[in-house]
């Protein structure tokens, strides 16, 4: 009796059962310590048992991730992680599956896969650490890396503009689109919560610091003096504000976003964008907010979660389709494959 | 009546189906050889597009043929050359005049033939080779079929482009009558795919029947066949092409596993009638994922082997290319992975609906890095579902990706299969790790066992949480390692590992001819036909000649080596500039002569046995 009770009972999880023997190799200072601390840390709570979790990546920096997790994990081949979890997700609806990708093995060698299992909608969390460099090949720029990059490929500068992924995810029909940074612990941990919890394909772009190629790409949306200013948290339901004392709000001219002083002119907070998840068209705009985008002048970078809507998973139309076929057609034999239904004798 | 014509009684019979890719020529000659089948002859059939969906209607590119050789005898190949030939239209006539027999019978549609279709087909302005004395040699029957079709059809109520639709089924109807056949099994087919639509089919079954009694009223046919049913081995028969066979091998062998069936793969000519047929077989559990490319189409696949499923990908050439930095992964984590290739003429978009045997070095050799993967190839058409049982059994069992070498040839070519019951195929023993494998609860994730082959474990199993990747794996442990020594040490085992598979297959044998023969044929995939026949009818007029056959291509059974060296001069015929004979010089040492083929093409009996005859009078 005592074996039963002790399989009822559900086994406490903490932060340490994930963390494995293996050491952590990235370089010190790497922004990706902290997704790693914060994923340790919410994953004893979302109810999962540890050897459900799945992670599977790719290659570079962000794809080591599979070996810092004590639990199941398939380090793979460049950009192709996403196409992995589509097969393993398919036919193992039941596990919890994670892909770590980065700026370039999601968006470059990776894109077409990354669009795909976004657009599929497959129930899998993919956290993409943007970093705007190459790290593991020692500092080439990306494709989110900025007009005019210096890097060891490009010494005169990137003639190329850059991706930006909240947008091409969006585009991709990805039915939840994320932002958070790595220097915001409590704000990734909810982010990464919430991204588990959606039924459906999970986006989570993190800016993340690459301390010996790109150092300081991000300070300014987590720097005290200009976070306030630069940095703008969306929450579902709420009013867009920031600011230093939260006295700048965002208004919609349509389809323009404006900045507004609350302090002036009579402006109210009532008067504001009300972020609303949900709505695809203001996901969009909301998106675009990235600079340089000088049609709509100087706009704070939003953090959060920009767009999440409930679509059937690839998964479950799969196992309902296959489902719906066996009830119809009833309990097949082989027999009857192999012979098909035009069949002779001969002797 | 009977007296009107010579009634040919003959073993078999070559007949090729030719017209416009609009007229239906595949359809008319899979349901002449279907039928064919039904009344117990044996058969074996090719068919040969156009890479073009429609190329314009009328032209030489456009010309769309269906043959089938069929008989009493045991039958090896579509045939050399055909004994009867129908030409839809002036196109078809040129373009396929050149391989029927000398005194053999054309039977034409004259309206195929008008200024337009000439000019089309590229005879010379006012030539009309109906009208010029210029078949002569043969026995031509001029039919205007379009008319013939339209007066038959003329109180239903259809349109042109309905009646027009319906020739075919009057030509058919012509042959059923000159081949002494029944249109029942026709009229059958017709019924099912028109039960929606019942004045198509009834249209369809009058234009049958209307050409079954053109060809007993009118006095214009002075042929007429008579062949018996074949004396193949007694037993339940029905039609097989090799992808059909190919789908039904890998539900089979999920069934026989116990594991379930997961194919990812990315639309390409000629392999996606493997999607097709195998995500008609959903309530087998079986997972059909079109991916979004190649590579994708793989690595899903690789997903969903991690996962505990039995994972395939089909393929050809381009998408072989595509696939081969995750091949290398999935030797990697020595997964089971079935990948079909199903050949074409290469290389690039190369000849997409061209039969070609090229990729054997490729599949042998072309990855990066020390990658040996296990390479087996079938040799027709009901052949395909066997390899493909067996590539899965390998793969399974051995925890490793194989490659099936098919070709256009074989995968769309149909022969009668006596097929198996479930009871007959053989056992594939999956077994997944659930406990630890090593002192103190330890589990290790890269301890073999007797076979070489580590452990399979499926995520979500508690306790044995472990991670798997493409860096190389620290031997019995599985931890990454860059360590010298231990990579020279993976690196032996992963291909000792491979070699190991020989222990787990037949023996070579000797499939026709004996053993020390002044000369063996040494053939390997779709050529098995016709180096069967030209073999067989060689020993029986007496040369000293063997056929050896190889399924398994790496590793090649044990005794191979020692089975060729009893033989004074190895012959090898292949449908590329010499691919297995670079293994065989390199494995054996051994002074082998190649004939080769790249034509896009089978080899016809009269070139293997050209060469054969020169090598036995050297």
């Amino acid at each position: 009796m005592s074996d039963i009770s002790e399989e009822i009972v559900p086994q406490k999880l903490t932060s340490k059962d994930f963390v494995p023997a293996q050491d952590v190799k990235w370089c010190p200072g790497c922004g990706d310590y902290s997704i790693l601390k914060q994923v340790h840390t919410i994953f004893p709570e979302l109810g999962v048992k540890k050897e459900d979790f799945v992670f599977i990546c790719g290659i570079g920096c962000s794809s080591r991730f599979t070996f810092y997790v004590d639990s199941y994990g398939l380090h793979g081949i460049h950009g192709r992680a996403p196409a992995i979890a589509s097969g393993l997700k398919a036919s193992r609806p039941e596990l919890s599956v994670w892909v770590v990708t980065g700026d370039g093995d999601a968006l470059s060698i990776g894109g077409n896969h990354f669009i795909h299992m976004l657009r599929k909608n497959f129930d899998i969390n993919l956290l993409l650490f943007n970093n705007q460099i190459y790290g593991l090949t020692k500092g080439q720029y990306s494709p989110t890396s900025e007009i005019g990059k210096i890097t060891k490929s490009t010494p005169y500068g990137s003639v190329e503009q850059p991706f930006n992924p909240a947008e091409l995810a969006l585009g991709a029909k990805a039915t939840f689109v994320s932002r958070t940074l790595d220097r915001d612990p409590k704000h990734m941990q909810a982010i990464l919560r919430k991204s588990y919890f959606h039924k459906g394909a999970s986006f989570v772009e993190i800016y993340q610091k690459c301390p010996v190629f790109n150092e300081g790409a991000f300070f300014m949306f987590t720097d005290k003096e200009t976070k306030k200013t630069e940095s703008l948290f969306v929450e579902h339901g709420k009013p867009l504000v920031f600011g230093v004392n939260d006295d700048k709000g965002i208004k919609l001219d349509g389809f323009k976003p404006v900045v507004v002083d609350l302090n002036e002119n009579g402006n109210s907070v009532n008067d504001l964008w009300i972020h609303d998840e949900k709505d695809r068209i203001k996901a969009n705009i909301l998106a675009g907010f990235s600079d340089p985008t000088p049609e709509l002048g100087h706009l704070p970078r939003p953090f959060g979660v920009l767009y999440a809507v409930d679509k059937p998973t690839y998964e479950d139309a799969m196992a309902e389709q296959i489902k719906k076929i066996t009830e119809k057609k009833g309990k097949p034999s082989l027999n009857n494959v192999l012979s098909g239904d035009k069949t002779w004798v001969i002797g | 009546m009977e007296s009107k014509f010579d009634i040919i009684e003959t073993d078999s019979v070559v007949v090729r189906f030719s017209g416009d890719s609009g007229d239906g020529m595949q359809l008319t000659g899979m349901q002449f050889t279907d039928t064919t089948a039904f009344l117990g002859k044996d058969l074996s059939t090719f068919p040969e597009f156009p890479a073009e969906i429609r190329a314009p209607a009328g032209t030489l590119a456009g010309v769309s043929g269906f043959q089938v050789n069929f008989g009493s005898k045991e039958i090896f190949t579509p045939g050399d050359q055909y004994d009867v030939l129908v030409a839809m239209n002036a196109a078809a006539l040129e373009n396929d005049l050149k391989n029927l027999k000398k005194g053999g019978i054309i039977i034409t549609n004259t309206a195929g033939f008008d200024a337009k279709n000439l000019r089309l087909a590229e005879y010379p302005e006012g030539v009309n080779p109906l009208e010029d004395g210029s078949l002569d040699d043969y026995e031509l029957y001029k039919i205007d079929v379009t008319r013939l079709t339209k007066d038959a059809l003329k109180d239903m109520g259809l349109g042109n482009k309905e009646i027009e639709r319906s020739k075919n089924m009057f030509v058919l109807g012509v042959l059923y009558w000159m081949f002494d056949q029944s249109p029942d099994y026709t009229i059958n087919f017709i019924n099912e795919k028109f039960t929606k639509n019942q004045i198509i089919a009834d249209a369809n079954i009058k234009a049958l029947k209307a050409g079954v009694n053109y060809g007993e009223t009118t006095e214009i046919f002075n042929t007429r066949f008579k062949i018996s049913a074949s004396n193949l081995p007694a037993g339940n028969y029905r039609s097989i092409t090799g992808n059909h066979a190919t789908a039904i091998a890998l539900i089979a062998a999920s069934e026989k596993s116990g594991l379930p069936l997961f194919l990812g793969s990315y639309p390409i000519t000629p392999a996606s009638d493997i999607l097709h047929e195998l995500s008609k077989y959903k309530e087998f559990n079986v997972r059909t994922f079109q991916a979004e490319d190649e590579i994708s189409a793989v690595c899903s696949s690789i997903g969903a082997s991690y996962g505990g499923s039995l994972a395939v990908t089909s393929t050809s050439g381009p998408g072989m290319s595509l696939k081969t930095e995750a091949l290398g992964l999935a030797l990697m984590l020595e997964l089971p992975l079935v990948v079909i290739n199903i050949q074409r003429g290469g290389p690039s978009t190369g000849l997409p609906t061209k039969t070609e045997q090229s990729d054997l070095l490729q599949a042998m050799y072309g990855r990066h890095g020390e990658s040996p993967l296990p390479v087996v190839a079938s040799e027709s058409p009901a052949d395909c579902f066997y390899t493909v049982y067996e590539a899965c059994r390998i793969a399974a069992e051995h925890m490793t990706p194989v490659i099936v070498l098919n070709d256009g040839y074989i995968a769309n070519g149909s022969e009668p299969w006596k097929y198996p019951t479930e009871d007959e195929l053989t056992p594939i023993n999956v077994h997944f790790t659930t406990t630890t494998n090593n002192e103190g609860g330890v589990f290790l994730s890269y301890k073999r066992d007797e076979k070489l082959v580590r452990p399979w474990v499926k995520p979500g199993v508690k306790g044995l949480e472990h991670r798997i990747g493409g860096l190389e794996r620290e031997n019995e442990t599985g931890d990454i390692s860059y360590e010298a020594e231990n990579h020279e040490i993976m690196v032996k085992l992963r291909a000792a590992k491979i070699e190991k598979i020989a222990d787990y297959i037949p023996l070579q044998i000797v499939d026709t001819g004996k053993e020390n023969a002044k000369v063996c044929v040494l053939g390997w995939g779709s050529t098995y036909g016709a180096i069967k026949s030209v073999v067989l009818d060689l020993v029986k007029e007496g040369y000293d000649v063997a056929h050896i056959h190889l399924k398994y291509l790496n590793p090649f059974p044990k005794n191979l080596g020692e089975l060729l060296n009893g033989f004074e001069t190895i012959l090898i015929p292949e449908m590329n500039n010499g691919q297995l004979i670079k293994v065989i010089r390199d494995k054996f040492l051994l002074p082998a002569i190649g004939l080769n083929k790249i034509k896009g093409l089978p080899f016809t009996t009269i070139e293997i046995r050209e060469k054969i005859l020169e090598l036995l009078n050297k």
